[in-house]
């Protein structure tokens, strides 16, 4: 029989984060996000990537610092996600070098031709002859870039991860919009429970801001327009709040069973305690008015995680800065919450990383884990103008001091994706 | 020791193929020997297996909905709900909200003339970055982004169909498919879940598809001729289709009185590293071996295999050295990527519970007639590209 003290009060293994990696636009490296973090730094800037005439849009959170040249979505969050891997792998020890002993769980941004591509075969096309589909399929199967299979293949990134970091398996990519990155760790959580294997690496990563990218969350009306100063764009909470920011980034997660953990001598970072998961069938892109699926999808966090609404110390938001979410992310946590809704200190690191997209999930993770460690809530820059229609504690502006020992992390995506995280200290 | 109320029961199946819509259709086709549908003229000298007309209102009563889905949705979602009716879970709100959903997809389709048109236009443009733009700006259906969104595939079984307890999408083509069906499986093993929706969808009528397929010139463009045939060319003959299965926990479906048609008593992947020749052939015989110690009374083998060589060639010895009759089941409805392994879980499962295999295609060695009775089937996935994998069905 197992040792008690490394199970849940339900009798699953305890598991643990052991390692943790962030990219983001801030910079690479927990040491430097932390910093940026904790002092109210944007990551947000003028697009330079493209030319942005003629965009509504004009400002994101790339990372520019990795590549010189402009390179493919898939090869930039690979290299985003192998960042945030190293560190999280290094900090945990486990293992050996390229010898993960354990599944991958990879939140990647789905993929497909890009422009570049579509450009370069048009061009070897007959310049005399109109450029069609039926064209286009022809100069494809010239065979003249055999690279471009794998490189726009959706298991791409999660396979060449593999490789580097000798994951075991097959990996699992996944797809749930804008809380992938909680699903990653979600899968990751409930393999180690089922005792499928002692560790678990869960990544998310996101590197697809392009023109269309971008264009296409414009023409939904979901990305903000205040592109001057780039940096004061994302104010999730603020009355005057008009979109959430394009981002990019990674964030990488060791997860281990508790028992498979202190066997080693690990240090250990944190608990995964809890997740819930609840789809929504309102509507593609808007949560049920009634927030319902949110209030049950926070309630099945606590329940899974053993604990009721008053153990928790602290909300890492979606937060993303849109109109609709943030306000049916206050809908949700004052149902679930009731009058400490108004007491609990809330943050969104969006207003300074911007909306990784695939990666918020996985990178809000680490941040929340850090905040533990620091016991100091990272601030929601840009809260000027508060709205006084979404009653919560809001910690505005500047970073504050305060006894965290549990966090509850919220995702919310288009397509009715819901996925609510449980944190914790140090297992007691 | 296995804990028999938490054997995972396969209670719904839905399909949807060149070769028709449903369980019988299917179940009569396969059995029959019929030569399966293709089309050779849709894009000249591709050979796909197309769909044949549908009547989306039938299992997606909302032309509203339907205007928000492109091709591969409306079929991942019209299928979906078959396989929900053939459970006899569909409507049953109570059993939808405690659902899970694992689908396993890609993307979906572009507006590929005006993909063409601009890049058309780009090709003599003085600031071609600038039109892109513009251009995307305004020819771009915000919509369309809707449609294209892999999870927005589950997005869409949730509100047409209320399937709303979780939703995960899984991607990485062939390999999605046997995860999705694998993790849905262990859940249920582990009483993580009860009830669980798994499936995906694939439209092969797409230039720019077969474009990315052909970069690396992996489409069969040739007669129709059936995998493992000695003289066939490599290369995929994709199809256009859509598999979904219910599988439930045996307590669950006992419970609820659902009629089972077999049950899934094991799944398993890997993945080679295919930087050696024989790396497949390895892996793969290593998952044979595994799952035949778990079901010794396997009677055939339902492969998956693409047509894309070597991947196939290496599948094929390890095929051979099991001494089973074997049905390719891309040869009936084409090769169809995320959905491919969910086929051959179903196919298998239909003929497990009439005890019958899928009629022999002609001209092929490994197609040996089966025995009547067949109690037991393997099913393997070997991807185009990567990943291979491996399920068990046996008759209830």
């Amino acid at each position: 029989m197992a040792n008690n003290a490394f199970r849940d009060s339900s009798g699953r293994p305890i598991v643990v984060v052991t390692g943790m990696g962030i990219v983001s636009s801030l910079g690479q490296g927990k040491e430097d996000n932390w910093t940026k973090l904790a002092a109210g730094v944007s990551g947000i800037h003028r697009i330079k990537r493209f030319p942005v005439d003629g965009l509504r849009t004009t400002i994101a959170g790339t990372v520019d610092y990795l590549f010189d040249q402009p390179v493919s979505a898939p090869v930039l969050s690979e290299r985003l996600a192998s960042l945030a891997a190293e560190e999280a792998i290094a900090q945990s020890g486990v293992g050996s070098k390229g010898n993960f002993p354990g599944p991958l769980f990879c939140a990647v941004a789905p993929v497909e031709v890009e422009w570049p591509q579509r450009r370069a075969l048009a061009a070897e096309a007959d310049a005399a002859q109109p450029y069609t589909p039926e064209v286009a399929l022809e100069i494809s199967a010239r065979g003249k870039h055999p690279e471009w299979h794998e490189l726009f293949l959706y298991g791409t990134v999660a396979d060449h991860l593999a490789d580097t970091f000798g994951t075991k398996g097959m990996p699992i990519s996944i797809s749930t919009a804008c809380a992938s990155g909680g699903t990653a760790i979600q899968l990751a959580l409930e393999s180690i429970r089922r005792g499928e294997s002692d560790a678990a690496l869960a990544i998310g990563t996101d590197g697809s801001v392009h023109a269309e990218a971008l264009i296409r969350f414009s023409l939904l009306s979901a990305l903000s327009t205040h592109n001057d100063p780039p940096e004061q764009a994302s104010k999730p909470f603020s009355k005057n709040r008009d979109g959430f920011v394009m981002a990019e980034g990674a964030g990488a997660l060791v997860l281990e069973s508790l028992e498979h953990a202190t066997a080693r001598g690990a240090r250990i970072l944190g608990v995964v305690a809890g997740c819930g998961e609840v789809a929504d069938n309102f509507h593609r892109t808007r949560s049920s008015p009634d927030g319902k699926p949110i209030i049950a999808c926070l309630k099945h966090a606590l329940s899974d995680a053993g604990m009721t609404a008053d153990d928790i110390d602290h909300i890492n938001a979606h937060g993303t800065s849109t109109p609709e979410n943030d306000k049916m992310e206050t809908v949700g946590l004052t149902a679930v919450f009731g009058e400490r809704a108004k007491q609990i200190p809330i943050s969104s690191n969006k207003s300074m990383i911007g909306h990784t997209l695939t990666a918020a999930g996985a990178i809000e993770a680490v941040v929340s884990l850090l905040t533990i460690e620091h016991q100091r809530i990272p601030p929601t820059i840009n809260y000027a103008v508060p709205d006084p229609a979404l009653a919560l504690d809001v910690v505005g502006n500047s970073a504050r001091d305060a006894k965290v020992r549990n966090i509850i992390s919220n995702s919310f995506g288009f397509g009715g994706q819901n996925v609510c995280l449980v944190l914790s200290g140090e297992p007691a | 020791m296995i804990d028999q109320s938490r054997e995972t029961w396969i209670t719904g199946i839905g399909l949807l193929s060149s070769l028709g819509e449903g369980v019988e259709v299917h179940r009569s086709r396969l059995n029959s020997g019929d030569a399966p549908v293709t089309d050779f003229n849709a894009f000249p000298s591709f050979l796909i297996h197309p769909l044949g007309s549908v009547d989306f209102d039938k299992q997606i009563p909302k032309k509203g909905d339907q205007r928000q889905m492109e091709l591969w949705q409306r079929i991942g979602v019209y299928t979906a709900g078959l396989a929900l009716t053939d459970a006899g879970v569909a409507g049953n709100e109570e059993l939808l909200k405690r659902m899970d959903m694992i689908v396993a997809a890609a993307g979906g389709e572009r507006d590929v003339k005006v993909d063409a048109s601009v890049a058309d236009e780009l090709r003599t443009a003085n600031n071609p970055e600038a039109r892109l733009n513009e251009r995307l700006q305004s020819e771009l259906r915000p919509t369309l982004f809707l449609a294209q969104l892999s999870n927005l595939l589950a997005g869409n079984i949730s509100i047409v169909h209320g399937v709303v307890g979780s939703s995960r999408t899984f991607m990485g083509e062939e390999s999605s498919g046997v995860q999705a069906v694998q993790t849905a499986h262990a859940r249920i093993r582990a009483g993580q879940s009860d009830l669980a929706l798994v499936g995906g969808a694939y439209n092969a009528a797409r230039p720019d598809m077969l474009g990315l397929w052909e970069f690396a010139h992996m489409h069969y463009r040739d007669a129709f001729k059936p995998l493992f045939a000695p003289d066939r060319k490599p290369g995929m003959a994709t199809g256009t289709g859509s598999a979904f299965l219910v599988l439930e926990s045996r307590q669950h479906a006992e419970a609820r009185g659902a009629k089972p048609i077999a049950k899934l008593t094991h799944v398993d992947s890997a993945r080679a590293r295919r930087s050696a020749a024989g790396d497949v052939t390895e892996t793969v015989r290593t998952l044979f071996a595994n799952a035949r110690k778990q079901s010794p009374k396997a009677g055939a083998i339902y492969s998956s295999a693409s047509g894309v060589e070597p991947a196939t060639a290496e599948e094929a010895s390890v095929l051979k050295e099991q001494n089973l009759p074997v049905r390719a089941v891309a040869s009936r409805v084409g090769q169809t990527f995320e959905s491919m392994f969910v086929f051959g879980i179903a196919f298998a499962a239909l003929a497990v519970a009439e005890g019958k295999l899928a009629a022999a295609m002609p001209g092929v060695p490994l197609e040996t007639q089966g025995a009547d009775g067949v109690e037991s089937i393997l099913i393997s996935t070997v991807g185009h590209w990567r990943g291979e994998g491996i399920g068990v069905v046996e008759a209830i």
